[in-house]
């Protein structure tokens, strides 16, 4: 089932001012890989993810999700493609008056009319999908672990069932055990509910251990390829990021791994 | 899209369940019905089922739920349950719902209403006398950072104190001049309306002059800079509170009241004052035009009316309680915003109650004020 794209970026163009963020972008993503999007602080990894959920307009250029072009459809349109994508921002952005099991609630309640019972129960089969007790289900947002946010914050983004799902940054403030559990967590529920995901991340252990390919952002451009692809390339940044004391303690360990 | 259906045969102890169409959210409420007849049809006489997936469409995680729970409703009764040809699109997922014990998440505690009044109560009532505790400490230790600058004034940062006085005196100045100047112009203009029926029109001017100078002046700037500059103190420091910078002026070994509050504390102070000279300035320019156009009393007379209407004193009965009603301001302001936890909603929260409890403490005690002139004989 993998292969077609279901996210098509063509000639993306991006400024801000006088500044050029994005200048003739290509990326594909395909139905059921993840892929991860790495660059430097200021290449416009969270604007573009942001151009693609539809929350910011690009300068130029065509995105198309799910077959759609999103700046040609309506804005009931748009809408109903984002029901079909699931967002986990970077500290979960749960809705801080509502209970973790009423976040999940939440976008079940406004798109569909369900019996309360039975919202509960699909709710709390979501928040265990991801791992949380269902003692969590009636705390707060301010009463968990940044790690529980997380969690709760998939489940909120697993709510309806999206067949994407963009993550920013997941691992970004777990301890490195927390961020591999979480690695997991996502690699296992992109294998059981056949998502296709769209992964910020800096962190170079989730780039190795669970992504198919990787978009590096340089020089305003997307390169795509997996990890041992973007090493070949010659190019001062990415020698940077996979060559630096991090990328190679890493590849090493994941090297043993291997072994 | 096509629907899900749920239908069962039972031929004797067996019952053979097959599933069809799409298993998605949309139509689990159809789903869900079938469900119970299915369970309540399976009776006691059924020994083994089977749920055939063979001809389901789309699966997701509300239909593997629905599937889940039917097996496990079965198994309640004492019956096998075997799932058979489930794709393998459908499989993981299946698997990964039925590895999850089906319960509803639990619900917080409700507790009967009348308990809950009075809980209600004692807890307010016990947060009022702690807050209350924690207010005057907080003015306890103000008062000795205070004492701290006066001390070795070159503690004071003049840059924060000057910026706050811009920000709360001169950017104050447009909205503080039109209120008043509104304010002037509706007081002499009812009030004319009223005497003129004993034909005392020219008394108009006591009234304005008095009432501006000993009260409306004063009370009004107080309310709009409560609003206007206490709420934005609370937010400031709020957000520098959610921000860990409060936490990082401590771990520097500096000082957040004598960094955040005292500038503030002393600007509105300093602020204040100036502000209520002007606004009454401005409620007499709007009361002396109203005069002039309205009641056609020529601005000469005007003045020597104002002249024998109001003394030095009065002016002062007015201004010497902005210092205090800053005072009042600055704290509340500074208390609450230092009083803001983690959140960004306490923020919102807190700013309110900023506003609310200044406007409140600067109108009580313009009222303890003027029980006190009237024992001074002011």
């Amino acid at each position: 089932m993998s292969g077609e794209p279901v996210i098509r970026v063509r000639g993306l163009v991006t400024r801000f001012g006088t500044q050029t963020i994005h200048d003739g972008l290509d990326l594909d993503i395909r139905q059921g890989e993840i892929l991860g999007l790495v660059g430097g602080s200021g290449a416009g990894k969270s604007v573009l993810l942001r151009e693609i959920l539809g929350l910011q307009r690009p300068s130029g250029g065509t995105i198309e999700v799910l077959g759609r072009d999103i700046q040609q459809i309506s804005g009931r349109e748009l809408r109903d493609l984002q029901a079909r994508q699931g967002v986990l921002f970077q500290d979960g952005a749960l809705f801080s008056s509502l209970t973790v099991c009423e976040n999940v609630e939440a976008p079940l309640r406004e798109r569909h009319r369900l019996p309360e019972a039975l919202m509960e129960e699909l709710a709390g089969l979501k928040l265990q999908l991801v791992g949380l007790g269902l003692d969590a289900a009636t705390k707060y947002p301010a009463e968990l672990s940044g790690g529980m946010r997380k969690r709760a914050g998939l489940a909120r983004a697993l709510a309806l069932d999206p067949e994407i799902l963009f993550l920013d940054e997941p691992t970004a403030g777990l301890d490195p055990i927390g961020a591999a559990e979480f690695d997991r967590l996502i690699r296992r529920l992109q294998q059981s509910l056949g998502l296709t995901v769209l992964m910020v991340t800096h962190d170079l252990d989730s780039l190795l251990s669970i992504t198919d390919r990787v978009a590096a952002l340089v020089d305003r451009r997307a390169l795509v390829g997996s990890v041992e692809e973007l090493r070949e390339l010659d190019h001062p940044w990415l020698r940077a990021y996979f060559a630096g004391p991090r990328g190679r303690s890493v590849q090493a360990a994941a090297a043993a791994r291997g072994a | 899209m096509m629907p899900g259906t749920l239908e069962g045969e039972i031929d004797g102890r067996r019952l053979d369940v097959f599933a069809a169409g799409d298993f998605t959210l949309p139509a689990l409420i159809g789903l869900e019905t079938a469900r119970h007849q299915l369970v309540r049809a399976a009776g006691t006489a059924v020994e083994r089922a089977t749920i055939s997936l063979h001809r389901v469409n789309r699966l997701d995680t509300a239909g593997a739920w629905l599937l889940h729970r039917l097996e496990q409703d079965l198994v309640g009764r004492g019956i096998e349950v075997a799932f058979a040809g489930a794709s393998e699109h459908h499989a993981p997922l299946l698997e990964e719902v039925r590895r999850i014990e089906l319960a509803p998440p639990p619900h917080r505690v409700e507790v009967n209403a009348l308990v809950r009044v009075v809980a209600e109560l004692g807890r307010g009532t016990l947060d009022a006398l702690d807050e209350g505790k924690r207010l005057l400490s907080f003015y306890g230790e103000v008062l000795l950072t205070l004492g701290r600058v006066a001390v070795r004034p070159r503690r004071l940062r003049l840059t924060s104190f000057t910026h706050h006085l811009e920000q709360t005196c001169l950017n104050a100045l447009p909205i503080v001049g039109l209120i008043s100047f509104l304010i002037g112009v509706v007081l002499a203009y009812q009030g004319a309306g009223q005497l003129a029926r004993f034909g005392a029109e020219i008394f108009t001017i006591d009234l304005l002059g008095v009432s501006v100078l000993r009260e409306i002046g004063i009370l009004l700037t107080a309310i709009v800079v409560a609003g206007r500059s206490g709420s934005a103190f609370t937010a400031q420091i709020g957000t520098m509170k959610v921000n860990q910078e409060i936490d990082a002026l401590r771990t520097l070994g500096l000082d957040p009241l004598e960094i955040l509050v005292v500038p503030r504390l002393l600007a509105l102070m300093v602020a204040l004052p100036l502000l209520a000279f002007y606004a009454d300035l401005m409620a007499l320019l709007g009361g002396g035009l109203m005069c002039l156009f309205v009641l056609d009393i020529p601005a000469a007379q005007f003045v020597a009316q104002l002249d024998r209407a109001i003394t030095p004193a009065m002016f002062w009965v007015g201004v010497v309680k902005a210092p205090v009603f800053a005072f009042l301001i600055a704290m509340v302001g500074c208390y609450e915003g230092l009083r803001v936890t983690g959140s960004a909603e306490s923020v919102g929260r807190l700013t309110t109650q900023s506003v609310v409890v200044s406007i409140f403490l600067v109108i009580v005690s313009d009222a303890l004020f003027s029980i006190l002139f009237n024992y001074l004989g002011l």
